[in-house]
């Protein structure tokens, strides 16, 4: 202990200086793990850095035009991300509006509703979803979705078609010899099966935070005379509502990056296309995943571009989302 | 409990709070004769009554009736999906019409919130297994033939029967390229993560920002950037070994997170104690806060291979596609098994279509393994243990305990021999420093005691 002399009581206390000296395996721990973790910074910094330099000769000779063409013909110049982003953007946020509305169901189903023997495996099994291949949910979307639900679109193409969103033009829906398939390929299909993918996690994040909601306010609720829904509509949800926002902010992050199941489904095509049952889109991500191969230098830089702002546009939401997940009341450990 | 006697309260507190059970028919009467206490009804505390079940399965059959009556008599409707969302709507409409005749308004909503919220689950998790299922059973017809495991397809072709050719070099390729890449991430990613949690600092900070914002790199972009580095710019050819390194970038950033929070969660006061104990911080480290951390960090590393395994944009850009078994990472195109399975949907064949599946479905089965094995051995918080790790710390504390007490038993018989030979001087000695504690009733035990920190200087007299 210090040293404190009791005959001495005026004298100020030196402050004292814990000087911890480190053995030698501890100075060699630290040194390593310093390391490592300079060499995952490094390992990063060099894949951002890469991405913008080899994105900067595309985008100096595009100029601002880069974000408002709608072709992509590196080749002779005339190229942007207009309709590249605007695919990508509505494909995952007509993803994000259907998944959103199961996941907050599943989640609260299994917080909240579900048998207390069975919610573990409920729990497992939304995961395991969550780690599904995406490639699996690419072949049920190409082999079962587009076959079945193209009803579905057809339906909502004759009925829906006031809504702008879902009308297609050109498509008389009483022509007997019109064909389906031209619904069969579109952005909404696209959707639908990317609303598959990230409904889980979506949900795994919100159910994370239902299940923490503190259980002397349930109980408050419940002595107050509240039925179930009532108990859930005032504790449960407020006390998520950081979770349901940047759970769905999350799931939009993947489904903006996803690429093989909207590469199998769409057909591609680059004009800011509003309808989304009609055949043709495009997102950043199936568009590399399509013409990396026939790129030359300057097209490959091209696509690099895309990458870039699409980086910066998955960035910039899962950094909304976790900092939203954070400043909620349920967010202190959650580890969205 | 015996108040609600009373048929009108019995009705008013029903009606009032959905969630109460039946009441009990013959409420236990107040123990005022505690002579002949009667066999007392077991109550049912299930919050279901008979009338709740009538209604929903009226509201069922009454919307399948109307549904029906809709779509043949009156209005031109046609369609399964149609079919179901009218039934559906007819059911929630019923439905509350039904539990409104006996319930008010906030019981009401809370009927029809519970159906909502029951099916868009059942929907959910139907629709979820149904895709497993569909693919699984699409695969199974290449699944059955044993050469499916056992050849590639380099003597197949497209028109050629199931029984010929077969998925070895996908799941070769994958096995290889998640290998390589694993060696690579999880010593990094695991020492990243410790480094994140031992060192914290403005550095750290920055590190946990930059990987964070990496976890949002779309794995399409991974794999361009090592195309184009390690193929265009260094002149490799496309290999597995391009493939891994692709899927090492995807999956560092993951790792590191995950790993990251796992360790955040060891209770600080564990490697307090482990410091105050003395140990140095790398001992704290390896002995106390990976092992109790252990069973998140497998889970972390798991679920990162589930995710890398099941990735098709890195390796579709890096790994090139042949239909030869190639053990070679550096050189020769290595497919993966989501490769494969991409690839071999394109053709027209029935064959190579049921391939894909096929593919596809060993792919989940090895994630579904992955996983399980994930949830087996994690998915506990850090330090909880099982019943079975439970007995054995049981069992070696008890063996530790018994081995102290043999060798305080031990020590204490070579003491009081040292007492009968010096027990003259040692009294002698130490009375002035001891006399006063020990008093009367248990001055042989204070003795022990007292002997028993001195005895290696009492050696030392000797």
């Amino acid at each position: 202990m210090a040293s404190v002399r009791d005959d001495t009581q005026d004298s100020p206390e030196v402050r004292r200086r814990p000087a911890a000296t480190p053995v030698p395996a501890d100075r060699v721990f630290g040194f390593v793990a310093r390391g490592s973790g300079l060499l995952v910074l490094v390992i990063m910094a060099i894949v951002g850095l890469f991405l913008t330099i080899q994105a900067i000769p595309a985008l100096r000779s595009a100029g601002p035009k880069f974000l408002t063409t709608t072709e992509w013909e590196p080749s002779s110049g005339r190229f942007g991300i207009a309709a590249v982003l605007f695919g990508t953007v509505i494909i995952g946020t007509l993803a994000i509006s259907i998944a959103v509305t199961f996941a907050l169901g599943t989640a609260l189903y299994i917080s909240e509703y579900a048998p207390a023997r069975l919610k573990r495996t409920f729990v497992s099994l939304v995961d395991l979803m969550a780690a599904v291949p995406s490639v699996v949910y690419g072949l049920w979307g190409v082999f079962f979705l587009q076959e079945h639900a193209v009803g579905l679109a057809n339906w909502m193409s004759t009925y829906l078609a006031w809504i702008p969103l879902f009308g297609v033009p050109g498509r008389d829906p009483r022509d007997p010899l019109g064909s389906l398939t031209d619904l069969k390929s579109s952005a909404f299909m696209a959707a639908v099966v990317v609303a598959m993918m990230v409904t889980p996690i979506a949900s795994s994040v919100m159910r994370e935070a239902f299940s923490q909601a503190p259980a002397g306010e349930r109980e408050g609720a419940y002595a107050l005379g509240a039925t179930r829904w009532g108990m859930i509509r005032t504790v449960v949800l407020p006390y998520g509502r950081g979770a349901i926002i940047g759970g769905t902010m999350l799931g939009l992050g993947r489904a903006l990056g996803e690429t093989i199941t909207v590469a199998m489904i769409i057909s591609p095509s680059f004009e800011i296309n509003w309808h989304v049952l009609q055949k043709g889109s495009i997102s950043v991500s199936s568009l590399i995943a399509l013409r990396y191969g026939e790129a030359g230098a300057f097209s490959l830089s091209a696509l690099f571009a895309a990458g870039l702002s699409l980086f910066l546009l998955t960035m910039a939401v899962n950094f909304l989302a976790s900092s939203i997940v954070a400043r909620s009341r349920s967010g202190a450990g959650a580890e969205a | 409990m015996s108040t609600i006697a009373q048929p009108d309260a019995e009705r008013a507190l029903d009606s009032g709070a959905a969630e109460a059970g039946t009441p009990p028919r013959n409420p236990p009467s107040a123990p005022r004769t505690p002579a002949a206490p009667a066999p007392e009804e077991r109550r049912t505390l299930s919050q279901w009554r008979d009338s709740d079940v009538f209604a929903l399965v009226g509201s069922v059959l009454g919307a399948g009736g109307l549904t029906w009556l809709l779509f043949t008599q009156l209005a031109p409707f046609s369609g399964a999906v149609g079919w179901v969302v009218v039934w559906y709507l007819c059911f929630l409409g019923l439905y509350a019409l039904v539990v409104s005749f006996d319930e008010e308004g906030q019981a009401v909503r809370d009927r029809i919130a519970a159906a909502v919220i029951h099916s868009l689950a059942a929907v959910l998790l139907i629709a979820l297994g149904f895709v497993i299922v569909y693919v699984l059973g699409r695969g199974l017809s290449a699944m059955v033939h044993l050469n499916f495991y056992t050849h590639d397809l380099s003597v197949t072709g497209p028109l050629q029967p199931l029984s010929s050719g077969g998925v070895l070099h996908g799941v070769a390729g994958t096995l290889i390229e998640i290998t390589i890449a694993l060696v690579i991430t999880v010593p990094a990613g695991l020492i990243c993560a410790v480094f994140l949690n031992e060192f914290p600092g403005r550095f750290a900070r920055f590190v946990r920002t930059l990987v964070e914002a990496m976890t949002a790199l779309p794995s399409v972009v991974a794999g361009l950037f090592i195309y184009s580095t390690y193929v265009l710019l260094l002149g490799f050819p496309r290999s597995g070994l391009a493939a891994a390194l692709a899927l090492g970038v995807m999956m560092l950033p993951i790792i590191v997170r995950a790993a990251d929070v796992v360790i955040r969660l060891v209770p600080g006061s564990l490697t307090e104690a482990s410091l105050a104990l003395g140990a140095s911080r790398w001992r704290t480290v390896w002995t106390v806060t990976l092992p109790t951390a252990r069973s998140g960090l497998a889970t972390a590393v798991i679920l990162g291979t589930a995710r890398g395994i099941g990735e098709t944009s890195p390796v579709l850009l890096t790994a090139g596609f042949g239909a030869n078994l190639n053990v070679d990472p550096r050189h020769g195109p290595m497919v993966s098994l989501p490769l494969l399975a991409f690839e071999l949907r394109k053709s027209p064949e029935a064959p190579m279509i049921s391939r894909a599946f096929g593919a596809a479905a060993v792919l989940l089965i090895l994630v579904v393994l992955l996983f399980v094995t994930a949830r087996t051995i994690g998915g506990r918080g850090p330090g909880v243990l099982t019943p079975r790790q439970q007995q054995r710390r049981a069992r070696q504390s008890l063996q530790d305990a018994e081995r102290f007490a043999a060798v305080a038993r031990q020590r204490m018989v070579a003491l009081d021999d040292a007492y009968a030979d010096t027990g003259d001087v040692r009294s002698d000695t130490h009375s002035h420093t001891h006399g006063e504690d020990a008093s009367a009733n248990h001055r042989d035990g204070a003795g022990h005691v007292d002997g028993g920190n001195d005895g290696d200087s009492g050696d030392d007299d000797r």
